[in-house]
């Protein structure tokens, strides 16, 4: 069992979500920056499904009361388990009775935190991911939640003692995007200056999206698109002409065009996008292949 | 049939305007049971069907032939299951609707039994369907201020569509009644009553 002393500001429980039943009107949700959730899970043996902590600008305190294998990945942070210091992306065991600190992010967002054998919350449609938006699965954790550690199915422990993971990505951020579905609504003004124009981050962005502010994108028509369905990493772009960045919580379907994409690989990079941080966007081909 | 890239990840079919959401329909039917390998998620909409799917199974090239080459479901072979629903004709905007529809709150109401709808698609919160079939002289705008509540169970209408909220939330539909029928369970195999094709049928109740 772990004791929530202090959740931070915003701490989850996340997995890999809810693939496949976006028809019901239930989105994927789960980690909003898999890679690093999914590095958490294979330091600690743990298979790619297992429930992890997700933690929004640090300052999650837990007290363990059995002895667990961690590890912490993500946005880097001081962490602190009794009064020894801890390094990031580096298994460590907890020992019962201590505690485990994780300070404010020196970079990024979001912190992980995987546990051998998972979180053991009950699942919601077979995950035990929040989805803030629907409002399904466990709620937010707050002070005095108890987690269980679960008996998920694990691997081999790993021998590695640190893994290698690349310096964060700075301070301007470039990600990569495929334009469409609706790109034909916009200008070719706008589309120059969406491929061109530097965004910041604003502080209203979530787990549903990162909401940038910047030059604005004239559309090139009147008139409301029907809604259509929403993937993560999509770029909405309402009335305002500011666009929109969908991460985990988005919607199913929404009724703005949708000017490009950013792709799958690129999209921890957003995840771990803090306010004021700058992001430009590099638009790659989305030419598709010839039907034979 | 316009195929379109949403990412690198998923496909965005418009159906456009003459296809409709019939057409949504019958292709996201002939897709749905079973899924094609590598095919991760449908999100079906008022004239797109989006496909989600696993680069790693199957590719784009690959799936826009698969697209191009599925003959979509006639709209007359997916008689999808009817679910009747129970109704309270009480809802806080009836007489409005009545005294626009110049149909009464009473005409509303039979209007509204009358038909047989279908769930369209989801998509607004867990276990809402946009419901189909809705007779044109009910074809009214949203409220010009959404309410910040409309409770569970809420049977409303906007535009083309009926719906019933699956919980309480902020809305800006015409309520025109109630249910209690639940309608969203996720302890419930299928979580949803209402899923894409599903027909429906509103009763009265008193």
């Amino acid at each position: 069992m772990i004791e929530v002393v202090r959740p931070g500001p915003l701490t989850t429980v996340q997995d890999l979500g809810r693939p496949g039943l976006a028809a019901l009107g239930v989105g994927r949700s789960g980690a909003a920056d898999r890679r690093s959730a999914a590095l958490a899970n294979r330091l600690v043996g743990n298979l790619d499904g297992a429930a992890v902590l997700e933690t929004t600008f640090g300052g999650l305190v837990l007290r363990f009361r059995q002895v667990a294998r961690v590890v912490v990945t993500g946005a880097p942070c001081p962490i602190r388990r009794g009064r020894r210091g801890e390094a990031m992306n580096a298994p460590f065991t907890v020992w019962p009775g201590e505690e485990l600190t994780l300070g404010a992010p020196t970079s990024g967002l979001r912190t992980y935190v995987a546990v051998r054998g998972g979180i053991g919350v009950d699942k919601v449609l077979e995950s035990r991911s929040t989805d803030l938006l629907a409002g399904l699965g466990p709620a937010a954790l707050s002070e005095g939640d108890e987690l269980p550690i679960g008996d998920d199915e694990c691997g081999p422990l790993p021998s590695v003692e640190v893994a290698p993971v690349p310096d964060p990505a700075g301070f301007a951020l470039t990600v990569r995007v495929m334009p469409g579905p609706r790109d034909d609504w916009f200008t070719a003004e706008a589309l120059k200056t969406f491929a061109t124009a530097t965004y910041e981050v604003t502080s209203e962005s979530n787990r549903v999206g990162v909401r940038l502010t910047g030059p604005v994108l004239e559309r090139a028509r009147e008139g409301e698109l029907l809604s259509e369905g929403m993937v993560p990493g999509a770029i909405q772009v309402p009335p305002s002409g500011l666009p929109l960045v969908f991460l985990a919580d988005h919607p199913v379907t929404g009724g703005y065009p949708v000017i490009g994409v950013v792709l799958t690989d690129d999209l921890p990079v957003m995840a771990q996008a803090r306010p004021g941080q700058t992001v430009s966007f590099r638009l790659v081909s989305a030419d598709l292949p010839a039907a034979a | 049939m316009n195929i379109r890239r949403c990412g690198d990840q998923a496909l965005l079919v418009d159906v456009g305007d003459t296809g409709g959401i019939d057409a949504v329909l019958g292709l996201y039917s002939a897709l749905s049971d079973p899924r094609p390998d590598g095919v991760t998620e449908l999100v079906p909409a008022a004239r797109t069907l989006l496909v989600r799917f696993d680069p790693a199974v199957i590719g784009t090239g690959e799936l826009v032939e698969l697209l191009t080459g599925t003959e979509p479901v006639p709209a007359q072979a997916m008689r999808g299951e009817l679910v009747e629903i129970p109704v309270y004709y009480d809802g806080a905007d009836l007489a409005e609707v009545g005294k626009h529809t110049g149909l009464g709150a009473d005409g509303v109401v039979e209007m509204h039994t009358a038909a047989e709808y279908t769930v369209a698609f989801g998509g607004f919160a867990p276990g809402f369907g946009y419901l189909t079939g809705l007779h044109p002289k009910l074809h009214l705008p949203r409220r010009a201020t959404p309410r910040t509540h409309v409770p569970a169970g809420a049977v409303a209408i906007a535009g083309e569509f009926t719906g019933i909220y699956p919980r309480s939330s902020p809305g800006g539909w015409q309520l025109v009644g109630r249910t209690e029928v639940p309608l969203w369970d996720p302890a419930r195999r299928p979580p949803a009553l209402l899923r894409p094709g599903t027909r429906i049928r509103f009763r009265e109740v008193r």
